[in-house]
C-alpha cells in the first residue's frame, strides 16, 4: 500500500541507493547461476510490502543479465501470521499468482529483512495452499540475525549484525521515494 | 469496532477498510483450497430467530473459510419454542464458550439488546425492520466493483422502504461513503419520518429512473415486496404494484447502459422485478451473493482475528 508512508526513519544509514542497486544485481546473478540449470523454470514471489518491488527489480535485472523474464508475483502472509492475536488485525496485502502458477517450479520468496524467521514460516504456510512448488528458496536484502526458527536465506544481500532492540528500515523508491537501509536505536 | 449492529457504526475509513479486506478475501473463492487460517480455534454461533437461507449460509461459509467453527442455532426446534426468554437463550449459548454471535431477530433492536447482555462480539444479521448492515456492505462492495468509487454516485432504492432493513442500512452506509440516495416507493410503504433521512424521496419511479427528478441514476436497487408483512392494505393489488413500481423491461431502458440492477433476494419475479431485469446484463444479483461471503469474511476477520478490542 503505497500511501502508507512510515514516519521518516531516524538512525544510521547503512546502505545507500548505489549499494542497494549493486546488491540487487549480485542476487540477480546468483539466482541466474542457480536456476539456469533448471532451465529457468522459476518464479519470484515478493512478500508485501517491500518484498514486492524487490521481486520486480530482481526480475528486471535477471532479464537484463540472462535474457529470461521470470514470472513475478506476490504472496500476502497476513492471514498466516502467528501474532494476529497478540498484535491485532492489520490490512491485507495482495496475493498475485505468478503467470503459469507455482506447481513444480522453483519458487523464490523475496523479502526485505530477515529477522526472526516468522514471516518466512508464515509464507511457507501460505505458499502450500496456493500449490505445490518444486523447490522453495528465500532471498532477502538484509539479514539482521536473531532467528527464532530454523530458517535461513538462500540469497542474502547484506548481513547486518544488530541488537534485538534496534530496528532496521528498508526504504525503496517505489514506496518510500528513496533507496536506503537505516538502522535505528542501539 | 467491537460489534457490528448498525451501518451507522462504521466510519468512512472503517467501511472502506472492510471493503478493501473483502476484495482481498474474495480471491479465496477461486482457489482450490478455500481455507484461510486466521480464525482457527474460534467458535461463531449463528443465532437465527427468523428464517433465512442466504444470510445464514453466507455467514456460515464465511466463518468456515476463515477456519472458525460455525454452529447454527435456529429458533425453531430450540428451547425458544419451549418458552425460554431471549436473554436466557442468549446467555446459555454464550456460556458454552462462543467467540462471536451472528444474530437475526424479528424484533427491531433485539440484536442491540443482546449485545448488551453478552461479552463477545455481536453481528447484526437483520433485526426486524431496522437494520441489516452486512447486506449494505455487500451492496456497497458490488456497487464499487461496477462503478468504482461511490462518492457522488446516485443510487435509487425502490419498493417497500417501510419494512426494509436493507434500505435503512444502505442509506446510512451509502451516505457514509459519499453517495446520494433516492428512495422510491408508494406513500403507504414509506416509513414514518423518512423526510429526516439523509436522502431524497419520490413516488414516481419513471421520473427518478429517467433522471428527470434528481439527476441521472447510476444504480438501482429493487427491494423485495415482503408478502408476509403485506397485511395492512399497503397497495390495492399486486398487479397495481407491479405497474407502478416493478422494474419492467421498459423501465430498464430508462437506465444507462452501465447502471447495475441490485436485488437483495429472494426475488418476486413479475412483481417488483421483471425477468428481463433480473437476468439481464445489468443484473448483479449473483455478484451480490458472492460479495456477501467476502464482506462477511472481512467483518468476522475484523471482529475476531485480533486480540479483542481492535484499534482502527
Amino acid at each position: 500500500m503505497a500511501e502508507r508512508h512510515p514516519a521518516p526513519a531516524v538512525g544510521t544509514a547503512i546502505l545507500h541507493a548505489a549499494d542497494v542497486a549493486r546488491i540487487v544485481d549480485r542476487i540477480a546473478h546468483q539466482i541466474i547461476e542457480n536456476v539456469a540449470k533448471g532451465d529457468f523454470d522459476a518464479v519470484l514471489l515478493g512478500i508485501p510490502t517491500r518484498g514486492v518491488p524487490l521481486a520486480h527489480r530482481l526480475g528486471k535485472r535477471i532479464e537484463v543479465f540472462a535474457g529470461v523474464a521470470l514470472p513475478v508475483g506476490s504472496l500476502d502472509i497476513t492471514l498466516y501470521r502467528d501474532d494476529l492475536r497478540t498484535r491485532g488485525v492489520r490490512p491485507l496485502g495482495q496475493t498475485q499468482q505468478p503467470e503459469g502458477g507455482i506447481n513444480g517450479r522453483t519458487v523464490i520468496l523475496v523479502d526485505d529483512v530477515l529477522f526472526s524467521g516468522r514471516t518466512c514460516r508464515a509464507a511457507l504456510d501460505a505458499l502450500i495452499e496456493l500449490g505445490r512448488p518444486g523447490t522453495v528458496q528465500l532471498a532477502t536484502l538484509v539479514d539482521r540475525g536473531h532467528r527464532e526458527l530454523p530458517i535461513r536465506a538462500d540469497y542474502v544481500g547484506k548481513n547486518i549484525p544488530t541488537s534485538r532492540t534496534q530496528a532496521v528500515h528498508v526504504l525503496l523508491s517505489e514506496i518510500d521515494g528513496t533507496d536506503e537501509v537505516i538502522v535505528e536505536g542501539s | 469496532m467491537r460489534n457490528l449492529l448498525s451501518a451507522a457504526d462504521l466510519s468512512r475509513d472503517e467501511a472502506v477498510e472492510i471493503l478493501d479486506t473483502a476484495a482481498r478475501l474474495h480471491a479465496v473463492q477461486t482457489r482450490e483450497v478455500k481455507k484461510l487460517p486466521p480464525l482457527r480455534g474460534r467458535t461463531v454461533v449463528n443465532l437465527f430467530f427468523e428464517d433465512s437461507t442466504r444470510t445464514r449460509s453466507s455467514f456460515e461459509i464465511a466463518g468456515k473459510w476463515l477456519s472458525a467453527d460455525v454452529i447454527n442455532v435456529s429458533a425453531k426446534g430450540s428451547s425458544v419454542s419451549k418458552g425460554e426468554s431471549l436473554r436466557d437463550t442468549v446467555l446459555t449459548v454464550e456460556a458454552m464458550g462462543v467467540d462471536a454471535l451472528v444474530v437475526r431477530h424479528h424484533a427491531s433492536g433485539a440484536v442491540a439488546r443482546i449485545a448488551q447482555w453478552v461479552q463477545c462480539p455481536v453481528v447484526n444479521a437483520g433485526d426486524g425492520t431496522h437494520e441489516h448492515p452486512t447486506q449494505a456492505l455487500l451492496d456497497a462492495y458490488t456497487l464499487r466493483g461496477r462503478l468504482g468509487e461511490l462518492a457522488d454516485r446516485h443510487v435509487a432504492i425502490v419498493g417497500d422502504i417501510a419494512h426494509s432493513r436493507v434500505a435503512r442500512s444502505n442509506v446510512l452506509l451509502l451516505r457514509t461513503l459519499g453517495a446520494r440516495v433516492t428512495l422510491v416507493g408508494p406513500p403507504t410503504l414509506m416509513p414514518a419520518g423518512v423526510t429526516s433521512w439523509p436522502c431524497e424521496t419520490s413516488w414516481d419511479l419513471d421520473a427518478v429512473l429517467s433522471g428527470k427528478a434528481f439527476g441521472d441514476v447510476d444504480a438501482v436497487m429493487m427491494l423485495r415486496v415482503q408478502r408476509e408483512r403485506m397485511n395492512g392494505g399497503y397497495f390495492a393489488t399486486e398487479r397495481e404494484y407491479a405497474i407502478g413500481y416493478g422494474l419492467s423491461p421498459e423501465r430498464l431502458d430508462l437506465l444507462g447502459e452501465q447502471a447495475p440492477v441490485l436485488h437483495p433476494g429472494p426475488m418476486n419475479r413479475g412483481l417488483e422485478i421483471s425477468t428481463a431485469a433480473a437476468d439481464g446484463a445489468r443484473s448483479v444479483v449473483l455478484d451480490q451473493v458472492q460479495a456477501g461471503v467476502a464482506v462477511r469474511m472481512a467483518v468476522l476477520y475484523r471482529l475476531l482475528a485480533g486480540p479483542g478490542e481492535v484499534a482502527v
